[in-house]
């Protein structure tokens, strides 16, 4: 059977360490979270595509006023990644200090069990880190 | 139709903006609606007014929903048929836009439009949580995202792009504080320079404490009515000539720019086409500065310069009380405040004081042609209504 086309069955795959979208069979729009319905089209038809986590850095913030889920982790820096095939994703960046975070950096996704313990759905997380060397 | 005005202010009001000690929401509204009722001596609120619209993003702040019978209940206007607008820091921008609908549907004649937030009272954590409701949660809230995080996004691609600075920022903070420091009804009524903008703390890096607008209380509100009945209630109408709503994705991310919001262009353009005028024929502006890059990012959107010029129109002092195209004479949420469902109708009051000469020590001379600009979310919801002197 296949997997529906929802946001938690993107953060399933996530837990696999799969970074998934789910394309369009009519228009080859690819959503990532996946949908049901294209928003491009309003074609119902689609299929799960993996994705490559690597991509260029579009634009990113450092929070230091972070809500209380996030308190104990701030500062971090969060950017909206650009992947290969176009498709644009945000995320926390880790592993490489503030100052040395550049719009255009290329950068690779890396995943984490982590949950923040609070009453949030217990997803499993991404993040992005420079892509090693 | 272009220039045809679509709808009557007859009057307005507007609670003192602030840290608003021992009220709830419920009577910051109260407050409002007496400055209009007082204002507008030949309306029986009663007997006239035909619906109530409220805009207000939250109950999760005094744990009250249902604002438009808690609203009407306290304006003393029970049994009036009103409703909530829920559209996050735009509500009221498009609680105005329903009112404009149920005028010209011809089911009403009069009706009452606001919004109101109770905001100070929590703390600042559970505000930036609270407000981040009003962005994506599964991607962007998921990765702790806030408010100022998102136009912090929009003020590094601006940046990047076109060269903006940080300095070309910290002008809008210092002139909205200033105009603030001419409006009574301010949240904060101080000047402050430079040097202070450029030094105070980081909130979401490149943004500091005064890039970001007020956590505030307060409720406004304004009353409207067909054009050809505003001569009834009073001698100096404002007529709203021209309206604009639009939506954009609720993640910032699946934008195809972040150096303009899509929604506020196509707003714009809808509300100026309505309207029959050109941005150069615009004498006044409220905007929607919860940020100073929102600022500088709705010069470009609202055509007063083109896309990458607005750090330096903000720079040149044009938006200035003195310049050619004063922006947010009142303030703005910089510093009048921003009680963030009251938002879209208190840029409404200050264009109507402005376009009939009631302004005070920030009156623009001879004011005829206004726009407001109310954005809700990081650009997902966007109102522009532009305003005739009657």
């Amino acid at each position: 059977m296949q997997q529906p086309f929802t946001i938690e069955q993107f953060y399933r795959n996530i837990a696999q360490k799969k970074l998934t979208g789910g394309k369009c069979l009519k228009c080859g729009k690819i959503h990532v979270p996946p949908r049901s319905l294209c928003d491009s089209c309003l074609s119902k038809e689609f299929e799960w595509v993996e994705l490559a986590g690597t991509g260029k850095l579009l634009t990113y913030t450092v929070i230091h006023v972070a809500p209380p889920q996030f308190q104990s982790m701030a500062p971090y820096a969060v950017g909206i990644i650009q992947l290969e095939n176009g498709v644009k994703i945000p995320g926390i960046i880790r592993e490489v200090p503030f100052e040395q975070i550049r719009v255009g950096m290329q950068l690779t996704i890396d995943y984490e069990a982590a949950s923040t313990g609070h009453q949030w759905p217990q997803w499993p997380r991404y993040y992005f880190k420079p892509v090693p060397a | 139709m272009r220039g045809k005005p679509l709808v009557s202010i007859v009057s307005a009001g507007l609670s003192k903006f602030g840290k608003i000690e021992g009220m709830y929401g419920r009577e910051l509204f109260a407050e409002a609606a007496k400055e209009a009722f007082e204002r507008c001596p030949n309306l029986d609120p009663k007997r006239d007014l035909d619906a109530l619209f409220v805009g207000h993003m939250g109950e999760s702040y005094e744990h009250q929903g249902h604002t438009g019978a808690v609203a009407a209940d306290w304006a003393g206007l029970i049994p009036i048929p009103a409703a909530r607008v829920e559209a996050a820091c735009s509500s009221s921008g498009v609680a105005l836009r329903m009112g404009i609908y149920s005028v010209l549907s011809g089911l009403c004649d009069v009706v009452m439009v606001g919004g109101v937030e109770k905001m100070t009272h929590r703390s600042t954590p559970e505000v930036t949580e609270f407000l981040a409701m009003a962005s994506d949660f599964p991607f962007e809230q998921w990765n702790g995202m806030t408010f100022p995080g998102l136009y912090a996004w929009m003020a590094t691609a601006h940046m990047h792009k076109y060269g903006t600075t940080e300095t070309q920022l910290a002008h809008v903070a210092v002139k909205n504080h200033y105009n603030g420091s001419l409006n009574p009804k301010a949240h904060m009524q101080k000047e402050i320079t430079l040097e202070q903008a450029l030094t105070s703390r980081v909130i979401a890096w490149p943004l500091k404490l005064f890039d970001c607008s007020l956590i505030t209380d307060g409720a406004s509100c304004v009353i409207l009515t067909r054009p050809e009945l505003a001569r009834k209630y009073t001698d100096t109408p404002v007529h709203i000539i021209g309206s604009g709503h639009a939506c954009d994705t609720i993640g910032v991310y699946e934008r195809e720019e972040f150096t303009s919001i899509r929604a506020a262009r196509i707003a714009a353009r809808e509300a100026y086409e309505m309207a029959g005028v050109e941005p150069g024929d615009v004498d006044v502006a409220e905007v929607h500065d919860c940020f100073t890059i929102a600022e500088i990012i709705a010069y470009e959107d609202l055509g007063f310069c083109n896309p990458g010029e607005g750090g330096r129109l903000a720079e040149s002092g044009e938006t200035s009380l003195k310049g050619n195209i004063p922006v947010n004479t009142s303030g703005g949420l910089k510093a009048k405040g921003h009680p963030v469902g009251a938002t879209g109708t208190a840029q409404a009051y200050e264009i109507y004081l402005q376009l009939t000469g009631q302004a005070g020590r920030r009156q623009v001379a001879d004011a005829e042609i206004g726009l407001s600009h109310n954005v809700g979310g990081a650009g997902v919801t966007a109102t522009v209504h532009i305003y005739r002197r009657g």
